[in-house]
């Protein structure tokens, strides 16, 4: 009995002394968007790091979907409370990077703190979105992707579709063929509209999306989709919805289901649905394909751009966090982390030792369509049209876009009439972003 | 009467809690509110320029406000006197009800204990264009239904489901207010030969009105600022800003769009509006009231 105490109470100390010493550790706050299943892998991730090393303690938090984790970081910060890292999607770039005082640049960080940091590890196509225009870092990406094209295979075989087509202009005739064959009741569908028919479209078919090198080069951009290939694509989309080729499905991810349910034969989506599709499409073959590009407005396609998530890091922490925060990045960037990230999320990896390190595991081969989306990215230099889009006030001109093309497809306005409202919008947007930060 | 004004202080004093919450909770952040609406400020705070009332006529020029307007005057008259009528209607019925009295009752007050966007996610599920049942059996019926790209279909579904989970709480009140009416009344009506038709309209209604006013209020409030999590979660003011009403565009535009001047001066408008209607209803429609 006496001896069951005393190794009661030394299991006691001993537990007592670990938690001591992990409170010891600094500790670093990091907000995040992801739910489900990527929340488990990030707080495995942080785990992994904490238990690598002793000083510092990284803590990460869900704060709800993008929007909700960006809104509450900007509050957090106006009342003293920011997170040392937040998880920012790709549209609030600009708004984070124009906010000097609040946001402290990756590069500057790595260099700062002493991290032996190589900004060319870094695949371009992917970090290319968050450097300044000078090539620093000023975040790191941690979940990008890019859209491709689902293709339900049983579908187009029995329309008597051997292959999915390249261009958009092959794409309509097999189309036809598929709605024609009764194959189908809906040719394609997609989500994301803005971002894949537009923003994509533009950077694929090298024609800007808007001036300055679609914002990289200074805040007096303005939007020029109105003017462009772009107007067309969208004619392009609102003939095919007339007999059926093309459904409107929602501005997020809405439109998924249309393709698991076998409604539509195509998808255009994230290349990291592609876990969602497995998992939904269990009655059909499937395959992943290139974004189509419109051979009538380039002959050879470029890269395609992403979407996703970047890390950044708030300012008014002590030097203590700021070297933990280094270190940490080191670490995610690390081959070993990035690509067991990138193979289980299906996000693209984000440094070039990440990508061999995968084609060694044989990775890709083992899970066919997996490297669409990385060979669609690099297959070309990103040129000033291709390497993103940096427009302060992105978020709400997106929902314009959004809107804009919303009254197209309802036959609210013709395609051109809806294309000059949504850069008329989104340009009185854009004047205001730039009065409100020069 | 001597003896209670020699307290003068003690009345303040029973307010007290109550002032406290009220000035915390809303003259506080009205009155930031209102400073907010005459600067354009980035969103972290780190600048702002005072602008005089350059955010206010941005919005009354802007064609999109115009169109939330709308959109709010068809939204809000609809899902008023819908949820008031129908209401009405259940409340009237449930109370001649003898048998099982008790569980009509529970289940027509149920959807009230349901939160807003609960309610919108539930209304999503049945019409959603791709899995619904309701949307489903539509199609069936040779009814296209895709709330996401016709406007008209996303403002019906807007409109049910925003009445659908304000009806219980009208009913709550109207049952109460048909139970307090006398037996005696209706009973003297119908011995002088008025028909059922007639004893409503002339005896129970009128001595409803208390009842009605207060709900008329009470709906007017709902649908102007309680909607927003049914609408959110339905159409999230889409298609094309079709079901945008203007707390929803409050929201869009502080909470999305960052572009707090804007959204707090769009705040101001909608306080001094739905202060406006109030204000009316009880300077005109509450004469008509008979207590």
């Amino acid at each position: 009995m006496m001896r069951f105490t005393t190794s009661t109470l030394a299991l006691g100390v001993a537990c007592a002394s670990v938690s001591l010493s992990a409170h010891a550790a600094t500790e670093i706050e990091w907000w995040h968007a992801m739910g489900g299943e990527l929340g488990d892998k990030i707080d495995e991730i942080a785990e992994e790091f904490n238990d690598s090393q002793s000083d510092y303690e990284i803590k990460p938090s869900f704060r709800g979907d993008y929007s909700e984790t960006m809104t509450s970081a900007i509050a957090a910060f106006r009342a003293d409370e920011a997170p040392a890292i937040v998880q920012i999607f790709e549209v609030g770039t600009a708004t984070m990077m124009a906010a000097e005082g609040a946001t402290y640049p990756v590069h500057e960080l790595m260099n700062d703190h002493g991290a032996d940091f190589d900004p060319d590890a870094y695949l371009p196509a992917v970090t290319g979105y968050y450097t300044s225009s000078d090539g620093d870092m000023l975040s790191l990406p941690f979940n990008s992707s890019t859209p491709v094209v689902y293709a339900n295979r049983d579908i187009l075989a029995e329309a008597g579709v051997d292959d999915v087509p390249e261009t958009w202009e092959e794409l309509g005739d097999v189309l036809t063929q598929v709605v024609e064959s009764d194959a189908a009741s809906c040719g394609m569908t997609t989500t994301w509209p803005s971002w894949i028919q537009l923003e994509n479209f533009s950077a694929r078919h090298d024609i800007p999306f808007a001036s300055e090198e679609n914002g990289f080069g200074g805040l007096d951009a303005r939007l020029q989709i109105n003017e462009t290939a772009a107007v067309d694509h969208i004619q392009r989309l609102k003939d095919w919805q007339e007999d059926d080729r093309f459904r409107y499905d929602g501005r997020f991810d809405e439109a998924a289901p249309a393709f698991y349910t076998g409604r539509c034969a195509l998808l255009m989506a994230s290349s990291a649905s592609l876990a969602g599709v497995r998992a939904n499409a269990e009655d059909f073959e499937f395959s992943v394909n290139p974004l189509p590009y419109s051979s009538e407005v380039i002959d050879e396609p470029q890269n395609s751009i992403i979407g996703g998530a970047s890390l950044w890091v708030m300012r008014g922490k002590s030097d203590e966090e700021y070297e933990g925060i280094a270190e940490f990045f080191s670490y995610l960037s690390s081959p070993e982390v990035q690509a067991d990230w990138h193979q289980f999320s299906g996000y693209l990896p984000i440094t070039n030792a990440a990508y061999e390190l995968s084609q060694e595991q044989n990775f890709y081969e083992e899970n066919p369509g997996t490297d669409v989306s990385i060979e669609q990215m690099t297959a070309t230099e990103p040129t000033e049209n291709s390497k993103g889009i940096r427009l302060g006030n992105m978020v709400q001109i997106r929902d314009v876009v959004e809107e804009e093309l919303e009254n197209i497809f309802s036959d609210e306005v013709e395609v051109q009439e809806g294309m000059d409202n949504a850069v008329e919008r989104s340009n009185d947007l854009l004047e205001r972003f730039q009065r409100a930060n020069s | 009467m001597a003896t209670f004004q020699r307290h003068r202080l003690t009345p303040w004093i029973l307010l007290a809690p109550q002032l406290a919450v009220i000035a915390v909770f809303f003259f506080w952040p009205a009155a930031q509110a209102i400073v907010q609406a005459f600067y354009i400020e980035d969103p972290f705070g780190l600048g702002h320029e005072f602008v005089w009332f350059e955010n206010f006529a941005r919005i009354f020029t802007s064609f999109e406000y115009l169109r939330a307007l709308g959109v709010t005057a068809l939204f809000s008259v609809s899902v008023a006197v819908g949820a008031m009528s129908l209401a009405l209607l259940l409340a009237v019925q449930a109370d001649r009800v003898i048998h099982g009295a008790h569980s009509y009752k529970t289940l027509l007050i149920w959807p009230y204990a349901v939160a807003p966007a609960v309610a919108g996610v539930l209304w999503m599920f049945m019409f959603d264009p791709n899995l619904g049942l309701l949307s489903a059996g539509l199609e069936n019926l040779g009814i296209g239904w895709n709330h996401r790209v016709n406007g008209g279909q996303a403002m019906l579904l807007v409109i049910l489901a925003s009445i659908w989970k304000q009806m219980s709480y009208n009913f709550v009140f109207f049952l109460a207010g048909l139970q307090s009416i006398p037996k005696s009344l209706l009973e003297a009506a119908a011995i002088d030969g008025a028909g059922p038709w007639r004893r409503f309209w002339t005896v129970t209604f009128p001595l409803l009105s208390p009842t009605s006013f207060f709900l008329l209020v009470m709906n007017s409030v709902y649908v102007f600022f309680e909607t927003f999590g049914t609408i959110d979660a339905t159409t999230g003011g889409g298609p094309g800003g079709a079901t945008r009403t203007l707390v929803y565009k409050v929201y869009e535009d502080g909470f999305e769009g960052y572009d707090l001047g804007s959204s707090a001066a769009q705040s101001v408008i909608l306080l001094i509006l739905v202060g406006l209607l109030t204000l009316l209803q009880f300077r005109y429609i509450e004469r008509k009231v008979q207590y």
